[in-house]
């Protein structure tokens, strides 16, 4: 135990930490000032008007309504501060931005598995850069979880099922907890890992040491074909299922509706191909619940999204889909090899 | 009879000597035998809960794993706060006090279901044995929350017992809660008005509306867990088509007006404490009374709170934001009409005092650090920390637990007629204040450090943090041992009450101490407003014949 730092505040390692501090030290103050308010008066009352004759019997409360109504009017104006401020800090939150570095995350009874667009994969390890967003897309294999790193000041549950995300950007380079801060079962204390902000430089060298494999659309694009999706998703409009090109992140008619096709859309549509049908198509798709695991269908959805919606992407689209559709990288990533050596993909 | 024994001076007839023997009690139909079964029954649970809160102090003691593993750790906390609130919190004060005192208090001779309440003690026990036998045999490890699909799929422990230890114990909350609905509208002597009534009674008819309303909703819940983990009808796990956060919905919809159960009856304790020991009416009696029934109404509309960071829309985020902003007003008024009641009145710091000062300053703190949670940005923050475990014990165990001790003190001689140790009751009252700030205050700090809730092991830059509450702990354990001395002591060597040993004005302290089976001689008739001092005691009730 150090005894000569003992901790109040967490580090403020990302951007939104002094945001989020700063409301922090305005509840502190406002609630600490009311605390001491009601407990001075207590002990001076308690002191001044202590009991000195059995016999005296004091008359009623003098104050009436303007009293209730002041003390009823400051807590709701200040409290409605707290709710405003609050509020507008969650939208800032909740909100990833537009150029974040995405990254996949997937919980399971007691550890985190992580995946890089580039294809580095890690296990209770999160390597970033400084000074970029970061965004992760989660889901967990079990139960729930919650993906928390107190030194963002950034937390958000981790659902079986479907896909949460949580957004921040590192500021301080350094190493940082994540822990898991919903229940999950026996181990979960052990459910936790560490955050690794990087100089941008030492990111890439980083990056270079992994994804042999390639990047995840490419192992995407390879499960796609090892699934036999191909067969049906033709290029070139022909299947008897709906062609994937320029898809992602567009609106597209379905039986229940206008939908767009994200993440989630994607995911469920491979694990439960019969919820939205496509307008003009036929219930024929196989059920990939349990077929799939979360990673394979991480690597499908970045698969879909390589392949639009951007028309550069499309004309480099070859049917059969095997032109390196991985290669392609959606607007905001950052290429994470751009001197094309070690994780590049090779041309099949 | 032929002969005249030896002239004995006979004790005055009362509840307790009415009758005697074990089957005088255990088929009695007198609340107030009812409530002493109540009051024994949930000591009893109160002791379990405190021995497994003690075990899981020591062992955060150090941040390694030294004394128990992990699993037996989760069933440590699960039990904690299954027995604590289920068995403890919940029937704390309306079972006992409530129980005794609203007839009392309103002129009845009885509640209005005197055999649905013995009724109801029964299916508590009911509830409280099954729940033993889920602990002896090996325990439930999902936390008392019972997260899906965690507890529905995933846990080994016996959480399908466990679900119907609640499910019947919900029963004895719901039918107390009827019973006093009931005998508030119905029972209430000649005289008593509405606002006449004893802000207790207020504050327990308000518990009792969410008791009504909101157990059932728990015990539904409960039965579509049993039903997914039993017969894996999908609800809640995804993998069988359901919605795991469909189940928090559920849950809290019943939990967070839960935390008003408990809280509600302590507030209508210390406003009946702080009148009497400042000797006059508390200031905005109206005030006090409808905030009571605010908080019920508006205790409904706020439980989605807990699911800020479960992927709950932002939206509607804002929208239980705000409601549980307004839900904090009401609670507000009251602590300020409490303090300006003893602005130049005629303050006695007698325990139950004591107690209800200690309450008002712990609840103060309880309450202000929920807007800390209600604001969304800080909630992402704070949510699932040691923060929030320091709130709601400063609710619970400063707020829920410090009315109950100051009730408990303030009419232990209407329940016993004996008068306990006033030395050694303030010591332990001091006692308890100063061991609850230090076990819990720092877990604020903690749980703004980051350490999350329901960990057993910890980075070690949290033990400083951690050693402290294990040492608050300790003497919080003290001061809470101390009243089954001096209290258990006063049941003989106590000197006799009287039957307005505060010099208070509501209609309980205008008969025996203890009371008579049938309460009160003549029906009283009620002429006065509540706590009407100037008028002195006992001018508030005309005895008729």
């Amino acid at each position: 135990m150090d005894t000569n730092h003992i901790p109040i505040f967490p580090e403020q390692a990302s951007a939104i930490a002094g945001s989020v501090d700063g409301l922090y030290a305005f509840l502190v103050l406002t609630t600490a000032f009311f605390s001491l308010l009601i407990a001075v008066l207590i002990v001076y009352f308690a002191i001044k008007y202590r009991r000195r004759s059995d016999d005296y019997i004091p008359g009623p409360v003098h104050g009436g309504l303007a009293l209730e109504i002041i003390w009823s009017v400051i807590p709701l104006g200040l409290s409605m501060v707290m709710f405003a401020w609050g509020a507008s800090l969650f939208f800032t939150e909740s909100r990833p931005p537009d150029d974040s570095l995405e990254i996949y995350v997937t919980g399971k009874q007691w550890m985190w598995k992580l995946q890089h667009m580039e294809g580095q994969r890690e296990m209770n390890e999160l390597h970033i850069p400084v000074n970029r967003n970061i965004k992760l897309t989660m889901t967990s294999e079990d139960v729930i979880h919650d993906f928390f790193v107190p030194a963002f000041r950034s937390k958000s549950d981790v659902l079986p099922g479907k896909y949460t995300t949580e957004w921040f950007r590192p500021t301080k380079v350094g190493t940082y907890h994540i822990f898991c801060a919903e229940y999950c079962g026996t181990r979960h204390s052990n459910m936790i890992g560490t955050v690794y902000v990087m100089e941008p430089n030492h990111y890439a060298e980083w990056l270079a040491t992994g994804g042999a494999q390639g990047s995840l659309a490419q192992r995407g694009e390879a499960l796609f074909q090892q699934l036999g999706c191909v067969n049906c998703h033709q290029t070139d409009g022909q299947g008897r299922c709906p062609n994937l090109i320029g898809v992602f992140g567009k609106p597209v008619r379905t039986n229940v509706g206008v939908v767009t096709a994200d993440a989630s859309y994607v995911r469920e549509s491979i694990l439960n191909p019969g919820a939205k049908i496509v307008d003009g198509y036929q219930n024929i798709m196989p059920v990939f619940q349990g077929l799939v695991t979360e990673e394979g269908l991480q690597q499908l959805i970045e698969y879909v999204r390589s392949l639009g919606p951007t028309a550069s992407d499309v004309t480099r689209i070859q049917p059969g889909g095997s032109a390196g559709g991985g290669h392609a990288l959606p607007p905001g990533r950052v290429d994470p090899d751009p001197k094309g050596k070690g994780v590049s993909p090779p041309q099949q | 009879m032929i002969t005249t024994a030896p002239v004995e001076v006979e004790a005055p007839k009362n509840y307790i000597n009415a009758e005697y023997g074990l089957k005088s009690w255990l088929l009695t139909q007198d609340h107030k035998r009812i409530a002493v079964l109540y009051l024994i029954s949930i000591t009893f649970f109160f002791l379990i809960g405190g021995i497994f809160a003690t075990l899981i102090r020591l062992e955060l003691a150090t941040p390694a794993a030294d004394l128990v593993e992990s699993n037996t750790y989760n069933k440590l906390f699960t039990m904690h706060g299954i027995i604590m609130i289920f068995l403890f919190l919940v029937p704390s004060i309306p079972a006992t006090l409530g129980n005794f005192l609203i007839p009392l208090m309103i002129g009845a001779k009885d509640l209005a279901f005197p055999r649905i309440n013995l009724l109801s003690w029964y299916i508590y026990i009911l509830g409280g044995i099954m729940t033993l036998y889920v602990m002896v045999t090996g325990g439930v490890d999902t936390g008392w929350t019972f997260y899906t699909p965690l507890s529905s799929t995933y846990s080994n422990g016996y959480v399908i017992a466990t679900a119907c230890a609640i499910f019947v114990a919900g029963f004895s909350s719901i039918l107390t809660g009827l019973n006093f609905v009931v005998t508030i509208h119905r029972m209430r002597a000649p005289g008593m008005t509405w606002f006449r009534l004893p802000l207790f009674v207020w504050a327990h008819y308000a518990t009792s509306l969410l008791q009504i309303l909101g157990t059932p909703v728990l015990a539904v819940t409960l039965l579509l867990l049993g039903l997914e983990r039993g017969l894996h009808i999908g609800i809640f796990d995804p993998a069988l088509g359901g919605d795991p956060v469909l189940f928090q919905h559920l849950f809290w919809f019943y939990s967070h007006p839960a935390v008003y159960i408990m809280i509600l009856p302590a507030m209508g304790v210390i406003s009946e404490v702080i009148s009497t020991f400042c000797r006059r009416a508390p200031m905005g009696y109206t005030f006090i009374a409808f905030s009571s029934v605010a908080i019920a109404v508006f205790g409904f509309l706020v439980w989605g709170h807990h699911l800020f960071v479960s992927s709950q829309s932002v939206y509607a985020g804002m929208v239980f934001s705000v409601l549980s902003y307004l839900v904090a007003i009401p609670s507000a008024i009251k602590v300020f009409n409490w303090t300006a009641t003893m602005y130049k009145g005629s303050v006695l710091l007698s325990t139950p005092m004591l107690y209800a000062l200690g309450f008002i300053g712990l609840f103060t703190i309880g309450g202000l650090t929920g807007l800390f949670l209600a604001a969304m940005g800080m909630d992402v923050h704070l949510t699932d920390t040691y923060f929030v475990v320091a709130h709601f014990h400063y609710i619970m165990v400063g707020g829920a637990i410090l009315g109950y001790l100051a009730g408990l003190h303030f009419w232990w001689p209407k329940i016993t007629g004996r008068m306990y140790s006033e030395a050694w009751s303030r010591i332990s009252a001091v006692i308890v204040f100063v061991g609850f700030n230090l076990t819990f205050f720092p877990q604020f700090v903690l749980g703004y450090l980051g350490m999350p809730r329901r960990y057993h092991v910890y980075p070690p830059e949290f033990q400083i943090y951690n050693v402290l509450s294990s040492a608050g702990a300790s003497v919080l354990g003290i001061g809470l041992l101390l009243p089954f001395v001096y209290l258990a002591f006063s049941l003989k060597y106590g000197a006799l009450a009287g039957s307005n040993p505060w010099g208070a004005t509501g209609l309980e302290w205008q008969t025996d101490s203890p009371p008579t089976t049938e309460n009160f001689a003549i029906t009283p008739v009620v002429t006065a407003e509540a706590y009407d001092y100037a008028a002195g005691q006992g001018a508030k009730t005309v005895v008729v014949a």
